[in-house]
């Protein structure tokens, strides 16, 4: 009788598998009509896209689209989600090309969707290896051209899929994920070239921005951000030090298409401790400005020399042009995880210091040199080896990776920070092994604490860059601020980013929140804002993971009131107004 | 409707020069730990030579009848007898070893394992069955992401020391067939049945449940 009644429940369970594939491709199947993407649409995108990371290649995540704003925006409200079938932290902004949305997720997956009514088209998933370590198991996002679109994978590759089937058109290695080589960032596409850089800072590798061709994964050029014997900045390094400095480059670049000039984030140096590579350690921890079309390095700034805090400045700096002291400047505006707020002006020769102040309070720097624009360290706070040092902020910084926003009406910066961490380690010397952690401590050693009497956690901040004046902040009391926010022409500007699951408006005036929908999981992904069909929509994914679970449970052991049980799982959310 | 991946463009990309071409950086731990040849691993080192450098059977999954070794730390490479295990934890972290050919099966981070001596009286009855002498083995994998599972520390949610992944805070509890009590890994740790005679440990059977991470649903 078991025996019988368990092979009707199989066939009857094949039955059903059988038909949703069938209802599945009847529903959706292939995209029939899609809208190749130029070099033109990614520099003047339609109001209604989000095709680049940030929106637009100034990296500002801004929206143009205004149908929702402060007067209505309370009336906000889910209409359709997609669970992606995957934990972990969803870090990519759902991209969307004249109403197909793709998201990434983590472990390597591509899901393409009907923007308007949620339905699939296809999804990828890749085949990871068995024996791959995912120290950050995310992606952020897939860049798109003309009828295809480029996934970089944690095992190192970058992928082209054919955007109206999903079809894998070219797979290129990049690296060896053997060696601690990964990538997570979202592709940048400028002129038919699919660029990316790696990361694997913590495996001790040597960093680099590399260029493949869009039509068939030929690599074009490939620019380490340690430079080598006989290049300039080589005399920054000590002996053999550069040959495993870090300076990985994880984070998708900005473009200038007035200079042609890309503008790219570089991580620290490796292993933490600056003891073990003594010298400024050129580029780490700085922005390099990299001509696309053959990857040489026009110029650079160094926000801060001899990184010894894990203090990675990934994160491309905004493009805006503002006015400061009656001056018109080109601006690159970066709220580092060194904590320092910088304004720097680019030219099309050189990067110039103009300002910069702690957005978060910090006992690591005593100042800023005016002339150089280098921070002055306090040596009581730079780890060492052998000893406990602590510092702040924590080794997330004031701000990690999760992106900045800029808006055109209010004229502020977004900045999702994170006050009243410190953190600590001891530098202790390990040996290098291919492959697996080296951080200059042990990974059980590193710590994150709250200060006493913190009545509050995560900030978002709202900063005048021409003048240097926060205007409003929104305090978290019981929650770091770890996700990306992104402003409209609503006047608003949407975040998650906390333990309570919720996303948030706020007024980008004033900093009044106006809205909030609780999710499935954590946000930490990027919010976007498209259009379909005359209505306007908002789109994010939820789902909790990476370094915003290791802060939560790191918050846990502070005994402080606050668990580490935020729930897991991904779901892709849209919302547009009620009808 | 997902696209089977395959690789159109195998024969450019993987014949890419290693833009860290630097014979040193190559050497890698089985290199190490096969003594001899890491003396001489920066001689000659050519990507030939590196692919030569995995004897057969060393990215095998553990074998019956497969010998223990230290993985790391001042014995890395010699075998591990029940003596070597202190009552209680930390467990000592080892690769598999083929008596026969003397190739540690090293090849393969997924062999890593780790091995523990705790109190039968602490066991529960399934764990206990399988233990030698209080003497279990795991995968040192982490279920979730594939990271090692490095630390033994205190729970973030009891009293007991557990196996910790720092990478992502994932803990299993070794008393309990590698359960996990804490973080975001989906299943326990496999575990790897061992024999014990005259104080020598070795492997009795295959892995017991799957080596390695998630993979997407």
């Amino acid at each position: 009788m078991k025996t019988s009644t368990t092979r009707k429940q199989w066939y009857l369970s094949g039955f059903v598998a059988f038909t949703c594939l069938v209802s599945t491709a009847a529903i959706a199947g292939p995209i029939e009509s899609y809208a190749p993407v130029t070099q033109q649409r990614l520099e003047n995108p339609e109001a209604g896209n989000w095709m680049l990371y940030r929106r637009t290649y100034d990296g500002q995540g801004y929206s143009p689209l205004d149908q929702i704003n402060t007067s209505n925006v309370k009336n906000l409200t889910p209409v359709w989600t997609f669970a992606t079938g995957v934990v972990e932290g969803h870090e990519a902004p759902p991209i969307v090309n004249n109403g197909v949305m793709f998201v990434a997720t983590p472990m390597g997956q591509v899901i393409a969707l009907n923007a308007k009514t949620g339905d699939e088209y296809w999804r990828y998933k890749r085949q990871l290896p068995d024996d791959l370590f995912q120290l950050h198991p995310t992606s952020r996002g897939v860049g798109l051209w003309e009828d295809k679109l480029y996934l970089a994978t944690t095992d190192d590759h970058v992928v082209a899929l054919d955007a109206k089937t999903g079809k894998v058109v070219w797979d290129t290695k990049v690296q060896d994920y053997k060696k601690g080589q990964y990538m997570t960032l979202m592709p940048l596409i400028v002129d038919g070239k699919v660029i990316v850089g790696g990361s694997g800072g913590e495996f001790g590798v040597r960093g680099y921005v590399a260029a493949f061709d869009a039509k068939d994964g030929k690599e074009l050029w490939r620019t380490f951000t340690i430079p080598g014997e006989g290049e300039p900045g080589h005399d920054t390094w000590h002996g053999d030090d550069w040959k495993n400095g870090g300076g990985s480059a994880w984070m998708t670049g900005n473009y200038d298409k007035d200079t042609k000039t890309i503008y790219w984030g570089v991580g620290n140096a490796a292993p933490w401790p600056g003891e073990m590579h003594p010298g400024d350690n050129l580029y780490t921890s700085s922005v390099l400005a990299l001509d696309p079309g053959t990857g040489k390095i026009k110029t650079y700034h160094q926000y801060h020399q001899n990184d010894s805090w894990d203090w990675d400045e990934v994160e491309a700096p905004i493009l805006i042009d503002l006015q400061r002291d009656g001056r018109n400047i080109k601006s690159l505006v970066h709220p580092g995880r060194d904590a320092i707020f910088w304004v720097l002006e680019r030219t099309p020769t050189k990067i110039n210091y103009v300002a910069g102040w702690p957005f978060v309070s910090t006992d690591v720097w005593k100042g800023i040199d005016a002339e150089t624009g280098k921070p002055i360290v306090d040596p009581d706070h730079k780890p060492v080896i052998g000893k406990r040092v602590e510092f702040c902020p924590s080794l997330w910084g004031g701000k990690d990776w999760p992106s900045a926003a800029y808006s055109q009406k209010t004229g502020l910066v977004y900045v999702p920070a994170n006050e009243n961490f410190c953190g600590g380690f001891t530098g202790e010397k390990l040996p290098l092994k291919p492959g697996e952690l080296w951080l200059g401590t042990k990974p059980e050693d590193i710590g994150l604490k709250a200060k006493p009497g913190a009545d509050h956690f995560g900030e978002l901040q709202a900063w005048d860059p021409t003048t240097g004046k926060k205007v409003w902040q929104h305090n978290f009391p019981k929650s770091q601020l770890f996700g990306s926010v992104t402003a409209t022409a609503g006047d608003l500007v949407f975040a998650g980013g906390t333990n309570d699951r919720n996303f948030r408006a706020f007024n980008a005036k004033t900093g009044e929140l106006l809205w909030e929908q609780k999710t499935n999981s954590g946000i930490m992904g990027m919010p976007v804002s498209y259009e379909v069909d005359g209505t306007q929509y908002v789109a994010i994914q939820s789902g909790w993971g990476v370094d915003a679970q290791r802060i939560q449970d790191a918050l846990a052991t502070n005994n402080i009131g606050i668990e580490s049980n935020v729930p897991q799982g991904g779901v892709i959310w849209v919302f547009a107004l009620k009808k | 409707m997902a696209s089977a991946p395959f690789n159109t463009h195998s024969s450019f990309s993987e014949t890419i020069a290693d833009p860290e071409a630097d014979a040193c950086t190559e050497q890698t731990r089985r290199a190490i730990l096969l003594g001899a040849l890491a003396s001489t691993a920066c001689l000659g080192c050519s990507t030939r030579a590196r692919a030569g450098e995995d004897p057969p059977g060393s990215d095998e999954r553990p074998q019956n009848g497969d010998v223990l070794v230290f993985s790391e730390g001042d014995q890395e490479g010699k075998l591990i007898t029940a003596a070597d295990l202190p009552a209680g934890g930390p467990p000592v972290h080892a690769w598999p070893k083929d008596p026969k050919t003397s190739v540690v099966r090293s090849a393969s981070r997924l062999n890593e394992i780790l091995i523990i001596r705790l109190d039968p009286a602490e066991l529960d009855e399934k764990t206990r069955a399988r233990a030698v002498d209080g003497i279990l083995a795991y995968s040192a994998i982490c279920s979730h992401a594939g990271c090692p599972v490095t630390a033994w520390v205190k729970s973030d949610v009891g009293d007991k020391d557990v196996f910790k992944c720092m990478c992502h805070n994932s803990e299993y509890d070794p008393r309990e067939g590698a359960q996990v009590v804490f973080g975001p890994a989906p299943r326990r740790l496999a575990a790897l049945p061992l024999a014990l005679a005259d104080g020598s440990l070795s492997v009795a059977g295959n892995f017991i449940g799957k080596v390695g991470g998630a993979q997407p649903g």
